[in-house]
């Protein structure tokens, strides 16, 4: 079958569904959505309509990124717009089918926003929710309105007409266009992506190879797994476009094993692309042979790192090595190749279905087009978000996220991952481009935005960067191994209240040793959270050291939990729960907690949010002298 | 459902670019790499067994002991370490009465933590066997266990 009649098919088959009789009701269903309780809504709907002797299709779909208010379901009727629900339950879900579709009662106070034309009272437009509204969605603009796993959704919605117009250009046309269009790589350095296209095309080379890198090691970030999840076929066709453009035949993609969901559903979307003639021999008639399998990630963060990730495919130890000669020039079994990132992918199908300048009307001069983030930590609104490039912090944390988590104060925001930096209020009028993030202190990385406030203590924060690279390192370059290992000490006294003035100079002589001696970029930029924890936080360090206090409470050798005598209600609460039996009282009498044996869990102030007694305090100072004390004797 | 190790085996060629795709077939189907399944591997493989401990244990992902029949893994990335994950950890460590890469004497849990499980934006998570559970407070540490135990809650 030609494409054209491909997408004809596929486009009837996508309107009547909108079109249909019967409603429709679309379940947000990624990861996240069903960890929320998602999958657990679909036999309850079902039942529901059953109950009442209705008709009605369920469709599961990606995340559309709003992560806090999952799950979410959407319900289409025909000729009216759809609803987005939110934070639905059981209870609910089946609340809003018996009174929407029976009573047709759209329930205003579960609704997020209507989408599609008309209007309905009582309910705003969905886009227009002010998570949504600043949002330029162009990566991410099929997630939650398509199923996965059906191709023609993918197809109906302009998906492989790029692939479809590159076959009928030069590869050097195409190469053109990227440039045109500015796409950088979205994996972390911003390299062009043209160019690394074009190095791949001047190799020459009997055999070529491609790979998606969808290791997404860095903590706190979901980016890819979310766009695999939601729309697989928008990176497929990119590594299509790939293929043809450098000349490769065989692509891989590099998915780490803790995304089962995602693994799955490209699992399936190479199926359907192989059943449609987008894999395999002479494709579409073009003459151009091409096949994408996918490898396996097995839990190594240095693998995301190019040739450590050549390493693994090839069946070793996923250590990296120097560079020149860079894997465009020898790469996987020594043949040239070609490596991007997920979202990179999914950029060049946008570009080429679209045109260079609807990707490049977005974005700053240096740094084009639209991103994707994951907005998380103690921030209100935390999901998935996509801006044009050069939008301000201070735009994504306050406007799209909502603002700092129980309207606490903003303190810092970790962006770039375990080789990016942290960046403070003053710094949140900076636009997010991958120029100003460098001039400010951080990087861009792949997009992972974790917002802190002031319950989190940034010494810890560093300790927690350097535990992870030190456990991550591979383990080649002995500055890395063994100097994150002793920087990790060094941070492991302070947060106990050993620390000593001379171990801030020490830290920061380990870590120019560290970035000169290493090979990859893990070892070199492991000092980063550190270093500008460290300029931007001194005084955190210093209370640490000099009075041994954690001003942040969360250094557990710094604090304690006390109850409050006058609040306690002697509910009894804490006492049943603490695991340590550290709470004594009688009922209705006040609590107390005995120091000596509390291992600091935190159960009993989570558990008294009502009565609010139990106060987590800073250490004591004659706490300290005690301990000293017994120490000596 | 299980395959023998002879099995999983003979659906690959022996080239040595499989080592790690075969670790990760017997390890699904058996939840750990016994030292047996090693020695074959690296006859099958023709390589030393030297090689593939090199590169199993170079993975986080290969275990060379059994889990338990629920495996936990725990978060420990940077969403759910602002979000309290280092207490949840110690909070089932005490729950379970095992310590991090334990299994339960009864083999009924094993615990584990992970880099990340991609779900940041509903930290603390957790994933037993396949299912992932989000926004884990203290207080549900409990509940997790009874919920997890309760059979083929997804079906
Ligand atoms: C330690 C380390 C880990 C990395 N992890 C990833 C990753 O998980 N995903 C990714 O796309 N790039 C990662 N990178 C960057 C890649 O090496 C590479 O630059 C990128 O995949 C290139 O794709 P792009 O040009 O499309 O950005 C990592 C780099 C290092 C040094
Ligand atoms: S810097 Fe660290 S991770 Fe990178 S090659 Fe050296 S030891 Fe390995
Ligand atoms: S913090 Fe934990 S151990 Fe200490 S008193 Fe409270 S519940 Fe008990
Ligand atoms: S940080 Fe825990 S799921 Fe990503």
């Amino acid at each position: 079958m030609n494409f054209n009649k491909i997408t004809q098919k596929a486009k009837e088959e996508y309107n009547s569904l909108y079109e249909r009789e019967d409603p429709l009701i679309l379940i947000g269903s990624a990861t996240c959505g069903n960890s929320a309780g998602a999958s657990a809504l679909i036999p309850i709907i079902e039942e529901t309509l059953e109950d009442h002797d209705l008709k009605a299709e369920i469709m599961e779909v990606g995340c559309i990124g709003i992560c806090y208010v999952e799950p979410i379901i959407t319900v289409f009727k025909k000729g009216k717009p759809g609803i987005f629900y939110g934070n639905i339950t059981p209870k609910i879900a089946t609340k809003i089918v018996e009174s929407y579709l029976i009573n047709d009662d759209p329930l205003p106070e579960h609704a997020l926003g209507t989408v599609g034309k008309g209007e309905i009272q009582g309910i705003n437009s969905f886009f227009d929710m002010p998570v949504l509204k600043p949002q330029v969605r162009k990566i991410l603009r099929h997630c939650g309105f398509i199923d996965p796993k059906n191709i023609d959704h993918y197809i109906a919605n302009e998906g492989y007409s790029g692939f479809i117009n590159a076959l009928k250009l030069k590869p050097e046309e195409i190469i053109e266009k990227l440039k045109e269009s500015g796409l950088r790589g979205r994996g972390g350095a911003g390299f062009p992506t043209w160019m690394k296209w074009q190095f791949c095309i001047d190799s020459e080379a009997d055999t070529k190879y491609l790979i998606c890198n969808a290791d997404e090691g860095d903590p706190g970030a979901f980016m890819n797994r979310s766009l695999l999840e939601s729309d697989p076929h928008s990176v497929l066709e990119g590594i299509l476009i790939g293929g043809y453009v450098t000349g490769a035949k065989n692509a891989y993609i590099y998915c780490r094993a803790e995304y089962p969901l995602a693994l799955e559903r490209l699992k399936h979307a190479l199926v359907q692309m192989r059943e449609y003639g987008f894999l395999g021999k002479n494709i579409n008639n073009s003459g151009f042979n091409f096949d994408i399998e996918i490898k396996e990630g097995a839990g190594a963060f240095v693998c995301g790192e190019e040739t450590a990730l050549i390493a693994s495919i090839e069946g070793k130890r996923g250590t990296p090595r120097t560079r020149p000669p860079f894997p465009t020039t020898s790469g996987l079994w020594g043949k040239p190749t070609v490596i991007n990132n997920v979202e990179t992918f999914a950029s060049v199908a946008f570009i080429m279905q679209e045109s260079p300048g609807k990707f490049a009307e977005y974005g700053t001069d240096a740094s084009k087009g639209t991103k994707t983030f994951s907005l998380v930590g103690q921030v209100k609104n935390t999901g998935l978000i996509e801006v044009p490039l050069g939008t301000t912090l201070r735009e994504v944390i306050f406007d799209i996220g909502g603002g700092i988590l129980d309207d606490g104060e903003f303190k810092a925001v970790q962006i770039g991952g375990p080789s990016g930096g942290c960046l403070t209020e003053e710094f949140i009028d900076t636009p997010i481009d991958y120029d100003s993030l460098v001039t400010a202190g951080a990087i861009m990385g792949s997009g992972g935005l974790v917002v802190m406030d002031q319950s989190t203590c940034m010494v810890d924060v560093a300790q927690y960067f350097l535990g992870f690279i030190q456990k991550e390192s591979c383990g080649k370059c002995v500055p890395c191994r063994l100097g994150t290992k002793q920087m990790l000490d060094i941070l492991g006294d302070i947060t106990e209240g050993k620390g000593h003035i001379e171990d801030i100079a020490l830290l920061m002589e380990l870590a120019e040793g560290i970035k000169e001696g290493s090979l990859c970029a893990l070892g070199g930029t492991s000092p980063n959270p550190v270093l500008t924890t460290l300029n931007l936080f001194k005084d955190e360090y210093d209370a640490h050291i000099n009075e041994k206090i954690c001003p942040s409470l969360v250094c557990k050798n710094l604090i304690s939990y006390n109850i409050i005598q006058d609040k306690c209600n002697g509910c009894m609460l804490c006492l049943k729960s603490c695991p340590v039996n550290a709470i004594s009282g009688e009922k209705k009498e006040p609590h107390t907690i005995d120091q000596s044996k509390c291992v600091k869990c935190g159960t009993c102030i989570d558990l008294c949010s009502k009565a609010d007694a139990v106060e987590c305090i800073s250490k004591p100072k004659e706490d300290n002298e005690d301990n000293n004390a017994s120490a000596i004797i | 459902m299980e395959k023998t190790l002879e099995e999983i085996l003979s659906s690959y060629n022996g080239e040595k670019s499989e080592l790690i795709p075969v670790l990760q077939d017997i390890q699904s189907n058996f939840g750990y790499l016994s030292e047996e399944s090693i020695i074959e591997v690296s006859k099958f493989l023709n390589m030393p067994e030297s090689e593939v401990y090199g590169v199993a244990t170079f993975y986080a992902q290969f275990r060379f002991d059994p889990i338990g029949r629920k495996h936990i893994m725990v978060c420990k990335g940077t969403a759910c370490h602002v979000l309290g994950a280092s207490q949840i950890i110690e909070g089932i460590e005490r729950h379970l009465g095992i310590n991090e890469g334990e299994v339960t004497f009864d083999l009924e849990y094993s615990l584990e933590s992970v880099g990340c499980l991609g779900c940041c934006a509903l930290a603390p998570c957790a994933m037993i066997n396949d299912n992932v559970e989000s926004k884990i407070g203290l207080k549900d540490i409990k509940k997790m266990f009874r919920k997890s135990k309760s059979p083929n809650k997804d079906n």
